[in-house]
C-alpha cells in the first residue's frame, strides 16, 4: 500500500463518526472519540465545514453531516426537477420576449430539450420537449459547450458539420467563439442551425456555480435583431431568466 | 415565490393595476396584475393550521386578516406602487370555510371551521332525515356533506356557549372568507359591508341556485338565523371601497370562490369550456351556460360566476381527492422518489404500467362515486412489476380520474368537452399531461400565467370598474404556453379504461360500515 495522507484519514474518521448513531456531536466528544487534540480536531472540522461536508448547529454548537455529502451521493439534477423550477420564469420569458422559450441539457453529445414554452401568439405550435439539437450550432448548445467541461470536450472531439451556410465548421474559430461566450455569459445563433432563425441562450447554474443546462429563446431573425445586432433587450431578458432559474436551484432542497 | 417578476415597462405607460387577494387554505397572497394580465408582484404569507381533534381543521380568522393586510402592503411595495395606481381589488378565497363574528367588535366568536373539517358528518346525516344526502340537492346543487358551510354554522351555534342567543339578538354575522375579508377591508365594525358573492353562497347549502337568494325553507331546516346571513351579490361589482390600510379608497370589486376564479382566469366563458386545476387534489369545472344542470352522475352543480346584473353562468364541478397527494405519498411514505418531479423520471424508465393500476381511494372515492367505504389499492401485480411501473400507475390514476369526471359531465350535460385547460403545480409533468390528453382524447392546453385563481379575481374586479371592457378583452390576454395532443390508439384506450374501472370497483366496500 502506498503512502497515505494523515489529515484526510482523520477527516474521514470525523465523517464516519458523525454518520454513526449519534448524529450531532460536540467538539470534545469528537476529539476524544478519534483520539486527537481539540485544536487539531477543530481545524479538521473547520475545513470540512468550509467544504460543506459538516455543518455546525448555531444553537448548540454541535456538529453534524452537511448537505454537500448528500449532493455528492445524488449529484445530477433531475431534468423534470429542472423543468418544474424553470416553469414560472420561462413563461415570463416567453411573454416578455414574444418568442418561444426553451430549456436544454447535455445529452448524448447534443442538447436535449427538456422544456418548451410556445411563442405567445395565436399560431399553431407543437411541443418540442424530447427533441435533440446540435451542440455546435445552436445558442443552447454553445452555452453548454462553453460552460460544461464535459460538453466542451465532446464538441471539440466531434467534427463540426455544416448545417446551413452560416454554421461555423472551423474548430479554431469555434473555440474562439466559445471563449467569447464564456466571457460575456451568453451565446447566439443567427441562421447557423435554421435559415432565417436566430436564438439567444444563457447558462443555468446550480448552487456551486456548476452548469446544469441552458435557457434561451428562438425566433425569426427579423424580430430578434435590430440592424445586424441581436436586440439587447432580448439578451437581457434571457439572462435575467437564467439568473432567476439558477437562484431558484440554489435555494433548493438543501 | 418570484420576487423578480417585475418587468421593465416603458416609462410612458400608464401605471394602472389590479390587485387580487387570494385567501387560501394554507396561505394568503396578494398579486398585482397589469393590463395585459401579467404578474407584476406577489406577496404571500402562510397561516397556522389548527387541528384540535382528528378530522377537525380550524383557522384563526384574526391571524388571516392580519396576514391579508400584510401581503397587500407587501405586494404593493414590491411592485413599487401605491394605492393611486390600483384601480380595483378582487377577492378569491378557500371555499366553504365558515366563520361567525361579532358585528359590533369584529371579533370572531370561534376559529373558522375549514372546508376539510369533518365534524359535521353526523349532523349532515341527521339533516338528511329519511331522504339522505340528496335532500337539498335540487335547490342547492349540492349533496349534504361536511364540506359545505350551512351545517358548520349550525354546529357553531350549538357548541359555542351563548352563541345561539347572541345570534337571535342579531349580534352575530356569518361569512365565508370572502365576506370576512370584504367586511374588514370596507371598515369592519365601522360600516363594513356584509356581502358574499353567488359562487361562495352556492357552497353554503343555503342558497337556491335558481333564485340566487337564500332558500328560506332550507335556512330554517338547517337552523340558521336569517339575521346572520350576508347579502348575496354578483361576482363582479363594486361592493364598497377600502377604508384605511394600504388600499384606502380603492374599490373592492370582485369575489369568487377559488375554483370558480380559476375558471374565470382560464377564460372559460363559453359553454363546454372547462378547466382542471392539478394540485394536492384536483378540481374540474365546466361552464354549462345560463342553465343550472342537475347532476345525476355524482357531480356538483354550482354557480360559475355572475358579472354585475348579467345572467348567472353555471358550472358542473367534479373533484378528485388525491392527485398530487399521491405523488407526495410516493415520496414521503414510500421513499421511492426524492422530489415530486422525479416521479416522471421513474415513470419514463418503462414503456407502460406493466399491468398495474393504482386507485388512491385513501379517504374513499369522490366524484363521481362518492363511496366513503372505499380504500386504496394497487391491482394487477405480478413479479414483472417494478417501482417504475407503479410510478406510471400513479400518474395514470390522475389521468383516469379526470376521464371519469369528464364522462360524468358529458352524461349530465350532453356537452362534449373540446379542450381541457389545465393549471396547478402538476402541469410541469409532461408525461401526466400527455396521459390526460390520451385518455380524454382531447387536446390539453396550459396557459402562460399559471396563477389563474388570482388572475380570475383580478379579471372580475377589472371588469367591474371598466379597467377591461368585456370578456373578449380578457380572452385576448390568454396565451397558450403548451399543448399536448392525443396520440393513443382508441382500442388500447378502451382496453386500459376497462382495467381501470375494474380496479375502481374492487376498492368499494372495503370498510364494512361508514366509519
Amino acid at each position: 500500500m502506498g503512502r497515505t495522507i494523515q489529515s484526510l484519514e482523520r477527516a474521514a474518521a470525523v465523517l464516519r463518526l458523525l454518520a454513526g448513531g449519534e448524529r450531532r456531536l460536540g467538539l470534545s466528544d469528537i476529539a476524544s472519540a478519534i483520539g486527537l487534540a481539540k485544536a487539531t480536531t477543530h481545524g479538521l472540522l473547520r475545513t470540512l465545514q468550509q467544504e460543506g461536508f459538516v455543518e455546525q448547529d448555531p444553537g448548540s454548537g454541535r456538529y453534524q453531516l452537511g448537505a454537500e455529502l448528500l449532493r455528492l451521493g445524488n449529484s445530477y439534477l433531475d431534468v423534470h426537477e429542472l423543468r418544474a423550477r424553470a416553469l414560472v420564469w420561462t413563461d415570463d420569458l416567453a411573454r416578455a420576449s414574444g418568442e418561444a422559450a426553451y430549456v436544454g441539457v447535455l445529452h448524448q453529445r447534443g442538447v436535449l430539450i427538456v422544456h418548451h414554452v410556445f411563442r405567445p401568439d395565436e399560431s399553431r405550435q407543437v411541443l418540442e420537449v424530447g427533441a435533440m439539437q446540435p451542440l455546435h450550432s445552436t445558442a443552447l448548445g454553445k452555452v453548454i459547450a462553453a460552460f460544461d467541461p464535459v460538453a466542451h470536450n465532446e464538441v471539440m472531439e466531434d467534427e463540426l458539420t455544416a448545417i446551413t451556410e452560416r454554421t461555423v465548421t472551423d474548430s479554431g474559430t469555434f473555440a474562439r467563439n466559445l471563449e467569447l461566450v464564456r466571457a460575456r455569459g451568453w451565446a447566439s445563433d443567427v441562421g447557423e442551425t435554421w435559415d432565417g432563425v436566430a436564438s439567444v441562450a444563457a447558462p443555468i447554474v446550480d448552487r456551486r456555480r456548476m452548469p446544469v443546462g441552458a435557457v434561451g429563446i428562438t425566433g425569426a431573425v427579423e424580430r430578434m435583431q435590430i440592424g445586424s445586432d441581436l436586440d439587447p433587450r432580448l439578451v437581457a431578458a434571457v439572462r435575467d431568466c437564467a439568473r432567476s432559474v439558477s437562484r431558484d436551484l440554489g435555494a433548493g432542497r438543501f | 415565490m418570484p420576487e423578480a417578476q417585475q418587468t421593465q415597462e416603458p416609462s410612458d405607460a400608464p401605471r394602472e393595476y389590479i390587485a387580487a387577494i387570494d385567501q387560501g387554505t394554507t396561505s394568503s397572497r396578494c398579486i398585482v396584475f397589469d393590463r395585459d394580465g401579467r404578474i407584476v408582484s406577489v406577496d404571500q404569507k402562510e397561516h397556522e393550521q389548527i387541528f384540535p381533534k382528528p378530522g377537525w381543521v380550524e383557522h384563526d380568522a384574526a391571524e388571516i386578516w392580519t396576514n391579508v393586510q400584510e401581503v397587500v402592503a407587501g405586494a404593493l411595495e414590491k411592485a413599487g406602487i401605491t394605492r393611486e395606481h390600483v384601480k380595483a381589488i378582487g377577492i378569491t378565497n378557500q371555499r366553504e370555510t365558515t366563520l361567525l363574528w361579532d358585528r359590533a367588535t369584529g371579533e370572531p366568536v370561534h376559529n373558522a371551521i375549514v372546508w376539510q373539517d369533518t365534524r359535521t358528518d353526523a349532523l349532515c346525516r341527521e339533516l338528511g332525515r329519511n331522504v339522505g344526502q340528496d335532500r337539498f340537492r335540487r335547490e342547492t346543487g349540492l349533496p349534504l356533506a361536511s364540506y359545505f358551510a350551512g351545517p358548520k354554522i349550525r354546529w357553531l351555534l350549538e357548541n359555542v356557549e351563548g352563541l345561539q342567543e347572541r345570534a337571535d339578538r342579531g349580534e352575530i354575522l356569518f361569512g365565508t372568507m370572502d365576506s370576512w375579508v370584504i367586511w374588514n377591508l370596507t371598515g369592519g365594525p365601522d360600516g363594513g359591508v356584509h356581502v358574499t358573492d353567488v359562487t361562495n353562497a352556492s357552497r353554503t347549502l343555503l342558497m337556491n341556485l335558481r333564485t340566487l337568494d337564500w332558500d328560506q325553507r332550507i335556512v330554517s331546516s338547517i337552523g340558521v338565523p336569517p339575521s346572520v346571513l350576508p347579502e348575496i351579490r354578483s361576482s363582479a361589482e363594486v361592493y364598497g371601497t377600502a377604508r384605511g390600510g394600504a388600499l384606502d379608497g380603492v374599490p373592492v370589486a370582485s369575489a369568487l370562490g377559488d375554483q370558480q376564479a380559476a375558471l374565470f382566469g382560464q377564460t372559460c366563458f363559453a359553454v363546454g369550456e372547462g378547466k382542471s386545476t392539478y394540485g394536492t387534489g384536483t378540481f374540474l369545472l365546466m361552464n354549462t351556460g345560463t342553465e343550472a344542470i342537475n347532476s345525476y352522475a355524482g357531480l356538483i352543480t354550482t354557480v360559475g360566476y355572475r358579472i354585475g346584473d348579467q345572467a348567472p353562468v353555471y358550472a358542473l364541478e367534479g373533484s378528485i381527492a388525491i392527485t398530487g397527494a399521491l405523488v407526495q405519498w410516493m415520496r414521503d411514505q414510500m421513499g421511492l422518489i426524492n422530489s415530486a418531479a422525479e416521479i416522471e423520471t421513474l415513470a419514463r424508465s418503462v414503456e407502460d404500467n406493466g399491468g398495474a393500476y393504482f386507485v388512491p381511494a385513501f379517504s374513499g372515492l369522490f366524484a363521481p362515486y362518492w363511496r366513503s367505504d372505499a380504500r386504496g389499492l394497487i391491482s394487477g401485480l405480478t413479479r414483472y412489476v417494478t417501482k417504475a411501473h407503479i410510478a406510471r400507475a400513479v400518474l395514470e390514476a390522475t389521468a383516469w380520474q379526470t376521464r371519469e369526471i369528464v364522462d360524468a359531465m358529458k352524461k349530465d350535460s350532453g356537452m362534449e368537452l373540446t379542450t381541457l385547460k389545465v393549471d396547478g403545480g402538476m402541469t410541469s409533468n409532461n408525461l401526466l399531461m400527455q396521459n390526460i390528453s390520451d385518455f380524454l382524447d382531447v387536446p390539453v392546453v396550459r396557459p402562460m400565467v399559471s396563477e389563474t385563481t388570482c388572475l380570475g379575481a383580478a379579471y372580475a374586479a377589472g371588469l367591474a370598474v371598466g379597467f377591461w371592457t368585456d370578456i373578449e378583452d380578457l380572452r385576448h390576454n390568454w396565451r397558450r404556453a403548451a399543448e399536448w395532443t392525443p396520440g393513443m390508439d382508441a382500442a388500447e384506450r378502451d382496453r386500459e379504461y376497462q382495467f381501470w374501472l375494474k380496479a375502481v370497483q374492487r376498492t368499494m366496500g372495503w370498510l364494512d360500515e361508514e366509519s
